[in-house]
Protein backbone atom coordinates (compact mmCIF):
# COMPACT_ATOMS: atom_id res chain seq x y z
CA UNK A 1 0.00 0.00 0.00
CA UNK A 2 1.19 3.35 -0.02
CA UNK A 3 2.76 4.19 2.97
CA UNK A 4 4.62 7.14 1.49
CA UNK A 5 1.67 8.21 0.23
CA UNK A 6 2.84 8.88 -3.30
CA UNK A 7 0.29 6.83 -4.70
CA UNK A 8 -3.74 7.24 -3.71
CA UNK A 9 -6.21 5.06 -4.97
CA UNK A 10 -9.47 6.14 -7.54
CA UNK A 11 -12.13 4.49 -6.95
CA UNK A 12 -14.62 4.21 -9.90
CA UNK A 13 -17.16 1.62 -9.05
CA UNK A 14 -18.63 -0.67 -6.62
CA UNK A 15 -19.92 -4.26 -7.38
CA UNK A 16 -20.70 -7.73 -5.74
CA UNK A 17 -17.81 -9.06 -4.83
CA UNK A 18 -19.32 -12.47 -6.85
CA UNK A 19 -19.97 -10.25 -9.82
CA UNK A 20 -16.41 -8.25 -9.98
CA UNK A 21 -14.75 -8.73 -12.96
CA UNK A 22 -11.80 -10.76 -12.60
CA UNK A 23 -8.12 -10.19 -13.74
CA UNK A 24 -8.61 -11.28 -17.25
CA UNK A 25 -11.19 -8.88 -17.55
CA UNK A 26 -9.52 -5.68 -16.56
CA UNK A 27 -6.43 -6.60 -17.79
CA UNK A 28 -6.15 -4.23 -20.54
CA UNK A 29 -8.05 -1.51 -18.98
CA UNK A 30 -6.65 1.32 -18.16
CA UNK A 31 -7.98 4.20 -15.72
CA UNK A 32 -7.69 7.90 -15.27
CA UNK A 33 -4.02 8.05 -15.04
CA UNK A 34 -3.41 5.40 -17.34
CA UNK A 35 -3.02 3.03 -14.55
CA UNK A 36 -4.37 -0.64 -14.16
CA UNK A 37 -7.27 -1.55 -12.58
CA UNK A 38 -8.07 -3.61 -9.96
CA UNK A 39 -10.55 -4.95 -7.52
CA UNK A 40 -10.16 -4.31 -3.55
CA UNK A 41 -12.61 -6.95 -2.31
CA UNK A 42 -14.25 -6.43 1.15
CA UNK A 43 -17.27 -8.58 3.04
CA UNK A 44 -19.23 -9.43 -0.09
CA UNK A 45 -18.82 -6.37 -2.47
CA UNK A 46 -15.65 -4.86 -4.08
CA UNK A 47 -14.32 -1.98 -5.67
CA UNK A 48 -12.91 -0.82 -8.41
CA UNK A 49 -9.74 1.39 -8.25
CA UNK A 50 -6.68 2.02 -9.70
CA UNK A 51 -3.48 3.70 -8.22
CA UNK A 52 -2.80 7.22 -9.06
CA UNK A 53 -0.23 9.88 -8.46
CA UNK A 54 -0.60 11.81 -5.40
CA UNK A 55 0.92 14.73 -7.32
CA UNK A 56 -1.80 14.10 -9.33
CA UNK A 57 -4.77 13.48 -7.84
CA UNK A 58 -4.63 15.08 -4.30
CA UNK A 59 -6.75 17.74 -2.92
CA UNK A 60 -5.21 20.75 -4.36
CA UNK A 61 -4.04 19.20 -7.96
CA UNK A 62 -7.59 17.38 -8.38
CA UNK A 63 -9.28 21.50 -7.35
CA UNK A 64 -6.95 22.36 -10.43
CA UNK A 65 -7.45 19.52 -13.01
CA UNK A 66 -11.10 19.28 -12.90
CA UNK A 67 -11.48 23.15 -13.58
CA UNK A 68 -9.83 22.67 -16.57
CA UNK A 69 -12.30 21.43 -19.48
CA UNK A 70 -9.72 19.49 -20.94
CA UNK A 71 -8.57 17.26 -17.97
CA UNK A 72 -12.19 16.97 -16.71
CA UNK A 73 -12.79 15.84 -20.37
CA UNK A 74 -10.10 13.31 -20.32
CA UNK A 75 -10.88 12.35 -16.72
CA UNK A 76 -14.65 12.11 -17.31
CA UNK A 77 -14.36 9.81 -20.27
CA UNK A 78 -11.58 7.56 -18.84
CA UNK A 79 -13.96 7.18 -15.62
CA UNK A 80 -16.49 6.12 -17.48
CA UNK A 81 -14.71 3.85 -20.02
CA UNK A 82 -13.72 1.58 -16.97
CA UNK A 83 -17.26 1.78 -15.57
CA UNK A 84 -18.40 0.85 -19.10
CA UNK A 85 -15.94 -1.76 -19.59
CA UNK A 86 -17.31 -3.82 -16.15
CA UNK A 87 -21.02 -3.16 -17.08
CA UNK A 88 -20.21 -4.90 -20.41
CA UNK A 89 -18.96 -7.76 -18.20
CA UNK A 90 -23.01 -8.29 -17.19
CA UNK A 91 -21.97 -7.03 -13.86
CA UNK A 92 -24.21 -5.02 -11.60
CA UNK A 93 -21.84 -1.23 -10.94
CA UNK A 94 -22.80 1.01 -9.12
CA UNK A 95 -21.11 3.21 -10.78
CA UNK A 96 -19.08 6.39 -8.24
CA UNK A 97 -19.00 9.97 -8.97
CA UNK A 98 -15.88 11.33 -10.78
CA UNK A 99 -12.84 12.11 -8.06
CA UNK A 100 -13.79 9.66 -5.37
CA UNK A 101 -10.21 9.38 -3.94
CA UNK A 102 -8.75 7.26 -1.08
CA UNK A 103 -5.59 6.94 0.57
CA UNK A 104 -5.06 3.19 0.67
CA UNK A 105 -6.84 0.28 0.51
CA UNK A 106 -7.63 0.18 3.72
CA UNK A 107 -9.60 3.76 3.27
CA UNK A 108 -11.45 1.49 0.66
CA UNK A 109 -12.36 -1.09 2.73
CA UNK A 110 -13.95 1.64 5.28
CA UNK A 111 -16.10 2.54 2.79
CA UNK A 112 -17.58 -0.79 2.09
CA UNK A 113 -18.02 -1.31 5.88
CA UNK A 114 -19.73 1.82 6.57
CA UNK A 115 -22.11 1.79 3.39
CA UNK A 116 -22.43 -2.13 3.07
CA UNK A 117 -25.72 -2.17 3.83
CA UNK A 118 -27.19 0.74 1.07
CA UNK A 119 -24.85 -0.44 -1.57
CA UNK A 120 -26.06 -4.05 -0.96
CA UNK A 121 -29.54 -2.60 -1.16
CA UNK A 122 -28.36 -0.60 -4.76
CA UNK A 123 -26.95 -3.11 -6.18
CA UNK A 124 -29.90 -6.12 -5.57
CA UNK A 125 -32.04 -2.80 -6.65
CA UNK A 126 -30.22 -2.41 -10.06
CA UNK A 127 -29.22 -5.95 -10.80
CA UNK A 128 -29.95 -7.03 -14.05
CA UNK A 129 -30.49 -3.14 -15.03
CA UNK A 130 -28.74 -0.57 -17.47
CA UNK A 131 -29.59 3.14 -18.10
CA UNK A 132 -30.28 4.02 -21.52
CA UNK A 133 -30.67 7.74 -22.30
CA UNK A 134 -32.82 9.38 -25.04
CA UNK A 135 -32.67 12.77 -25.44
CA UNK A 136 -35.67 14.65 -28.58
CA UNK A 137 -34.90 17.45 -30.03
CA UNK A 138 -37.38 19.82 -31.63
CA UNK A 139 -36.01 20.44 -34.97
CA UNK A 140 -39.09 22.61 -36.38
CA UNK A 141 -38.91 26.31 -36.99
CA UNK A 142 -39.73 26.46 -33.20
CA UNK A 143 -36.13 25.28 -32.34
CA UNK A 144 -34.21 27.56 -34.38
CA UNK A 145 -35.72 31.13 -33.73
CA UNK A 146 -38.04 31.22 -30.37
CA UNK A 147 -37.80 35.23 -30.63
CA UNK A 148 -38.24 34.69 -34.25
CA UNK A 149 -42.28 35.63 -33.70
CA UNK A 150 -41.44 38.78 -31.86
CA UNK A 151 -38.88 40.43 -34.21
CA UNK A 152 -40.68 39.18 -37.75
CA UNK A 153 -43.50 40.96 -38.89
CA UNK A 154 -41.46 44.48 -37.90
CA UNK A 155 -42.50 46.05 -41.00
CA UNK A 156 -42.19 50.23 -41.75
CA UNK A 157 -44.40 51.75 -39.25
CA UNK A 158 -46.30 54.17 -41.19
CA UNK A 159 -47.73 51.11 -43.09
CA UNK A 160 -48.78 49.00 -40.19
CA UNK A 161 -51.41 49.85 -37.70
CA UNK A 162 -50.73 48.93 -34.07
CA UNK A 163 -53.49 46.70 -34.65
CA UNK A 164 -52.49 44.82 -38.01
CA UNK A 165 -48.83 44.60 -36.19
CA UNK A 166 -50.42 42.75 -32.86
CA UNK A 167 -52.76 40.64 -35.71
CA UNK A 168 -50.04 39.21 -37.40
CA UNK A 169 -47.71 39.17 -34.25
CA UNK A 170 -50.63 37.38 -33.03
CA UNK A 171 -51.18 34.80 -36.15
CA UNK A 172 -46.50 34.43 -35.92
CA UNK A 173 -47.23 33.45 -32.12
CA UNK A 174 -49.86 31.44 -32.43
CA UNK A 175 -48.17 29.15 -35.14
CA UNK A 176 -44.98 29.16 -33.10
CA UNK A 177 -46.67 27.64 -30.30
CA UNK A 178 -48.88 25.31 -31.88
CA UNK A 179 -46.00 24.35 -32.91
CA UNK A 180 -43.83 24.10 -30.24
CA UNK A 181 -47.16 22.48 -28.88
CA UNK A 182 -47.12 19.52 -31.30
CA UNK A 183 -43.32 19.32 -30.38
CA UNK A 184 -43.85 18.92 -26.55
CA UNK A 185 -47.07 16.67 -27.22
CA UNK A 186 -44.60 14.12 -29.49
CA UNK A 187 -41.95 14.24 -26.72
CA UNK A 188 -44.58 13.96 -23.98
CA UNK A 189 -45.83 10.34 -26.06
CA UNK A 190 -42.37 9.22 -26.31
CA UNK A 191 -41.56 9.59 -22.92
CA UNK A 192 -44.76 7.72 -21.57
CA UNK A 193 -43.88 4.88 -24.25
CA UNK A 194 -40.21 4.15 -22.95
CA UNK A 195 -41.22 4.79 -19.18
CA UNK A 196 -43.91 1.84 -20.14
CA UNK A 197 -40.87 -0.02 -20.95
CA UNK A 198 -38.69 1.12 -17.70
CA UNK A 199 -38.57 -0.14 -14.40
CA UNK A 200 -37.67 3.46 -13.46
CA UNK A 201 -37.08 6.78 -15.17
CA UNK A 202 -35.20 10.12 -14.50
CA UNK A 203 -35.40 13.58 -16.31
CA UNK A 204 -32.83 15.51 -16.96
CA UNK A 205 -32.87 19.18 -17.63
CA UNK A 206 -32.74 19.91 -21.19
CA UNK A 207 -29.15 20.73 -22.74
CA UNK A 208 -28.55 23.54 -24.65
CA UNK A 209 -24.81 24.16 -24.10
CA UNK A 210 -21.69 24.66 -26.23
CA UNK A 211 -21.33 21.06 -25.37
CA UNK A 212 -24.72 20.03 -26.30
CA UNK A 213 -23.89 20.63 -29.84
CA UNK A 214 -25.61 21.96 -32.79
CA UNK A 215 -28.99 19.99 -32.11
CA UNK A 216 -31.97 21.88 -32.40
CA UNK A 217 -34.44 22.60 -29.22
CA UNK A 218 -33.78 20.05 -26.33
CA UNK A 219 -37.16 19.41 -25.04
CA UNK A 220 -36.38 16.13 -23.31
CA UNK A 221 -33.91 14.43 -21.76
CA UNK A 222 -34.09 11.16 -20.08
CA UNK A 223 -32.57 8.22 -18.75
CA UNK A 224 -34.56 4.88 -17.94
CA UNK A 225 -33.77 1.92 -15.97
CA UNK A 226 -34.09 -0.87 -18.20
CA UNK A 227 -33.49 -4.86 -17.90
CA UNK A 228 -30.65 -5.85 -19.77
CA UNK A 229 -33.23 -8.69 -21.02
CA UNK A 230 -35.44 -5.85 -22.23
CA UNK A 231 -32.94 -4.04 -24.17
CA UNK A 232 -34.26 -5.34 -27.36
CA UNK A 233 -37.26 -4.20 -27.32
CA UNK A 234 -36.66 -0.78 -25.70
CA UNK A 235 -34.02 0.38 -28.69
CA UNK A 236 -36.56 -1.46 -31.19
CA UNK A 237 -39.24 1.30 -29.59
CA UNK A 238 -37.09 3.87 -29.79
CA UNK A 239 -36.18 3.10 -33.35
CA UNK A 240 -39.89 2.82 -34.16
CA UNK A 241 -40.00 6.64 -33.26
CA UNK A 242 -36.90 7.75 -34.81
CA UNK A 243 -38.19 6.43 -38.16
CA UNK A 244 -41.91 8.07 -37.52
CA UNK A 245 -41.35 11.08 -35.52
CA UNK A 246 -39.66 13.54 -38.30
CA UNK A 247 -43.24 14.53 -39.09
CA UNK A 248 -43.65 15.54 -35.45
CA UNK A 249 -40.98 17.74 -36.31
CA UNK A 250 -38.51 16.08 -33.66
CA UNK A 251 -35.48 14.15 -33.37
CA UNK A 252 -34.19 11.06 -31.31
CA UNK A 253 -31.16 10.65 -29.95
CA UNK A 254 -30.22 7.16 -28.33
CA UNK A 255 -27.30 6.67 -25.69
CA UNK A 256 -26.10 3.50 -23.77
CA UNK A 257 -26.51 0.69 -22.18
CA UNK A 258 -24.96 2.94 -19.52
CA UNK A 259 -24.35 1.69 -15.93
CA UNK A 260 -27.36 2.54 -13.70
CA UNK A 261 -25.68 6.41 -13.07
CA UNK A 262 -29.19 7.99 -12.91
CA UNK A 263 -30.32 5.44 -10.01
CA UNK A 264 -27.47 4.32 -8.21
CA UNK A 265 -27.35 7.50 -6.18
CA UNK A 266 -30.40 7.12 -3.71
CA UNK A 267 -28.74 4.43 -2.36
CA UNK A 268 -26.66 6.64 -0.31
CA UNK A 269 -29.12 8.93 0.55
CA UNK A 270 -30.02 7.18 3.52
CA UNK A 271 -33.77 7.37 2.11
CA UNK A 272 -34.07 4.13 0.34
CA UNK A 273 -37.43 3.51 -0.88
CA UNK A 274 -38.28 6.44 -1.82
CA UNK A 275 -38.10 7.15 -5.68
CA UNK A 276 -36.06 10.06 -7.76
CA UNK A 277 -36.51 13.01 -5.84
CA UNK A 278 -34.11 11.22 -3.05
CA UNK A 279 -31.04 11.23 -5.11
CA UNK A 280 -32.12 14.78 -6.49
CA UNK A 281 -30.92 16.14 -3.02
CA UNK A 282 -28.25 14.43 -2.99
CA UNK A 283 -26.85 15.20 -6.26
CA UNK A 284 -27.79 18.10 -8.00
CA UNK A 285 -30.19 19.73 -5.13
CA UNK A 286 -27.86 22.19 -4.23
CA UNK A 287 -26.68 23.20 -7.82
CA UNK A 288 -27.63 27.22 -8.42
CA UNK A 289 -30.15 26.39 -11.19
CA UNK A 290 -31.67 24.03 -9.43
CA UNK A 291 -34.06 22.09 -9.46
CA UNK A 292 -34.32 20.46 -12.70
CA UNK A 293 -33.86 16.67 -12.33
CA UNK A 294 -35.82 16.38 -9.52
CA UNK A 295 -39.52 14.80 -8.96
CA UNK A 296 -40.82 14.43 -12.25
CA UNK A 297 -41.57 11.48 -12.91
CA UNK A 298 -44.93 13.14 -14.05
CA UNK A 299 -43.85 14.10 -17.22
CA UNK A 300 -45.41 11.01 -18.77
CA UNK A 301 -48.75 12.05 -18.18
CA UNK A 302 -50.51 14.01 -21.05
CA UNK A 303 -50.51 17.41 -21.22
CA UNK A 304 -53.67 18.88 -19.07
CA UNK A 305 -55.41 20.91 -21.36
CA UNK A 306 -53.37 23.65 -23.14
CA UNK A 307 -55.28 26.97 -23.06
CA UNK A 308 -52.79 29.36 -24.94
CA UNK A 309 -54.52 31.13 -26.51
CA UNK B 1 -21.46 -6.88 -24.02
CA UNK B 2 -23.36 -4.03 -25.50
CA UNK B 3 -25.31 -6.02 -28.17
CA UNK B 4 -27.19 -3.16 -28.06
CA UNK B 5 -25.38 -0.95 -29.31
CA UNK B 6 -24.74 -2.19 -33.15
CA UNK B 7 -28.94 -1.65 -33.51
CA UNK B 8 -29.97 -0.07 -36.75
CA UNK B 9 -30.89 2.63 -35.93
CA UNK B 10 -30.57 5.80 -38.25
CA UNK B 11 -27.78 8.32 -38.35
CA UNK B 12 -26.27 10.68 -35.77
CA UNK B 13 -28.56 13.07 -34.04
CA UNK B 14 -31.60 11.61 -35.37
CA UNK B 15 -31.77 8.58 -33.55
CA UNK B 16 -28.36 6.51 -33.39
CA UNK B 17 -27.25 4.50 -30.69
CA UNK B 18 -24.46 5.69 -28.89
CA UNK B 19 -22.07 3.04 -26.56
CA UNK B 20 -21.26 5.35 -24.06
CA UNK B 21 -17.60 4.35 -23.94
CA UNK B 22 -17.17 4.16 -27.76
CA UNK B 23 -15.69 8.14 -27.59
CA UNK B 24 -19.17 8.49 -29.45
CA UNK B 25 -20.84 9.90 -26.54
CA UNK B 26 -21.23 13.20 -26.17
CA UNK B 27 -19.07 14.49 -23.64
CA UNK B 28 -22.27 16.29 -22.14
CA UNK B 29 -23.74 12.84 -21.62
CA UNK B 30 -21.22 11.94 -19.87
CA UNK B 31 -20.60 14.88 -17.74
CA UNK B 32 -24.41 14.60 -16.86
CA UNK B 33 -23.39 11.38 -15.54
CA UNK B 34 -19.87 11.10 -14.06
CA UNK B 35 -20.85 14.51 -12.45
CA UNK B 36 -23.73 14.96 -11.44
CA UNK B 37 -24.75 11.34 -10.56
CA UNK B 38 -23.83 8.01 -9.53
CA UNK B 39 -22.99 6.72 -5.76
CA UNK B 40 -22.13 10.04 -4.19
CA UNK B 41 -19.73 8.66 -1.19
CA UNK B 42 -16.86 11.12 0.66
CA UNK B 43 -13.66 9.62 -0.25
CA UNK B 44 -10.40 10.66 1.82
CA UNK B 45 -9.66 13.26 -0.62
CA UNK B 46 -11.99 15.80 0.56
CA UNK B 47 -12.24 17.34 -3.36
CA UNK B 48 -15.10 15.50 -3.53
CA UNK B 49 -18.67 16.37 -2.70
CA UNK B 50 -18.22 19.93 -2.06
CA UNK B 51 -16.22 20.73 -5.02
CA UNK B 52 -18.36 18.35 -7.15
CA UNK B 53 -21.27 20.59 -6.15
CA UNK B 54 -19.54 23.76 -7.23
CA UNK B 55 -18.48 21.59 -10.09
CA UNK B 56 -21.02 20.85 -11.48
CA UNK B 57 -23.06 24.39 -10.57
CA UNK B 58 -20.46 25.27 -13.47
CA UNK B 59 -20.82 22.80 -15.73
CA UNK B 60 -24.79 23.02 -16.10
CA UNK B 61 -24.17 26.43 -17.41
CA UNK B 62 -22.39 24.44 -19.95
CA UNK B 63 -24.16 21.91 -20.97
CA UNK B 64 -27.66 22.83 -19.71
CA UNK B 65 -28.25 26.42 -19.49
CA UNK B 66 -31.88 26.02 -17.61
CA UNK B 67 -32.52 29.94 -17.97
CA UNK B 68 -31.98 29.61 -21.36
CA UNK B 69 -34.54 26.86 -21.67
CA UNK B 70 -36.72 28.53 -19.39
CA UNK B 71 -36.19 31.70 -21.98
CA UNK B 72 -37.51 29.69 -24.44
CA UNK B 73 -40.46 28.59 -22.89
CA UNK B 74 -39.36 24.91 -21.96
CA UNK B 75 -39.82 24.37 -18.81
CA UNK B 76 -42.39 21.34 -18.51
CA UNK B 77 -39.57 19.22 -17.35
CA UNK B 78 -39.33 20.61 -14.60
CA UNK B 79 -41.79 20.95 -12.09
CA UNK B 80 -45.10 19.07 -11.29
CA UNK B 81 -48.05 19.46 -13.36
CA UNK B 82 -50.06 21.28 -11.42
CA UNK B 83 -47.03 23.92 -11.48
CA UNK B 84 -45.81 23.69 -14.57
CA UNK B 85 -45.74 25.91 -17.75
CA UNK B 86 -49.01 24.42 -19.36
CA UNK B 87 -51.10 26.37 -15.94
CA UNK B 88 -48.27 29.42 -16.18
CA UNK B 89 -48.12 29.78 -19.54
CA UNK B 90 -51.49 29.73 -20.29
CA UNK B 91 -52.31 32.49 -17.44
CA UNK B 92 -49.51 34.35 -19.35
CA UNK B 93 -51.07 33.79 -22.20
CA UNK B 94 -54.44 35.08 -21.27
CA UNK B 95 -53.05 38.32 -19.96
CA UNK B 96 -51.30 38.54 -23.00
CA UNK B 97 -54.08 37.97 -25.07
CA UNK B 98 -55.95 40.40 -22.82
CA UNK B 99 -53.79 43.46 -23.02
CA UNK B 100 -53.62 42.74 -26.83
CA UNK B 101 -57.38 43.50 -27.20
CA UNK B 102 -57.28 46.57 -24.45
CA UNK B 103 -54.64 47.93 -27.00
CA UNK B 104 -56.63 47.30 -29.76
CA UNK B 105 -59.90 48.70 -28.63
CA UNK B 106 -57.71 51.69 -27.59
CA UNK B 107 -56.47 52.11 -30.77
CA UNK B 108 -59.73 52.07 -32.12
CA UNK B 109 -61.14 54.25 -30.67
CA UNK B 110 -58.64 56.82 -31.05
CA UNK B 111 -58.81 56.33 -34.10
CA UNK B 112 -62.69 56.79 -33.92
CA UNK B 113 -62.43 60.43 -32.27
CA UNK B 114 -60.04 61.25 -35.13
Amino acid sequence: MNANHEELLYAYAVTRDAGAPGADDLETLTGVAGEPVRAVRHLGLATLVGPVPAAGFGEAALHASLEDIACLEKAARAHQRVIDAVTATGACVLPMRLATVYHDEAGVRRMLANRHAQLGAALDRLDGCVEWGVKVHASGSAAQAPAATGAGPRAPRAAVSGRDYLRRRAAARHAHEEEARREDEAARGIHAVLTALAEQTRLYPPQHGPLAGPSGRNILNAAYLVRREGGDRFTSAVAGFADLVPEDGVRLELTGPWAPYSFAGQATSGQTGTDQATSGQTATGQTATGQPTRAQPTLGRPAPGEDVP
Amino acid sequence: MNPESTAPLTRPGSGMVTGPGSGGADLADILERVLDKGVVIAGDIRVNLLDIELLTVKLRLVVASVDKAKEMGIDWWESDPALSSNSRRGELGAENARLRARVAELEQRQEETR
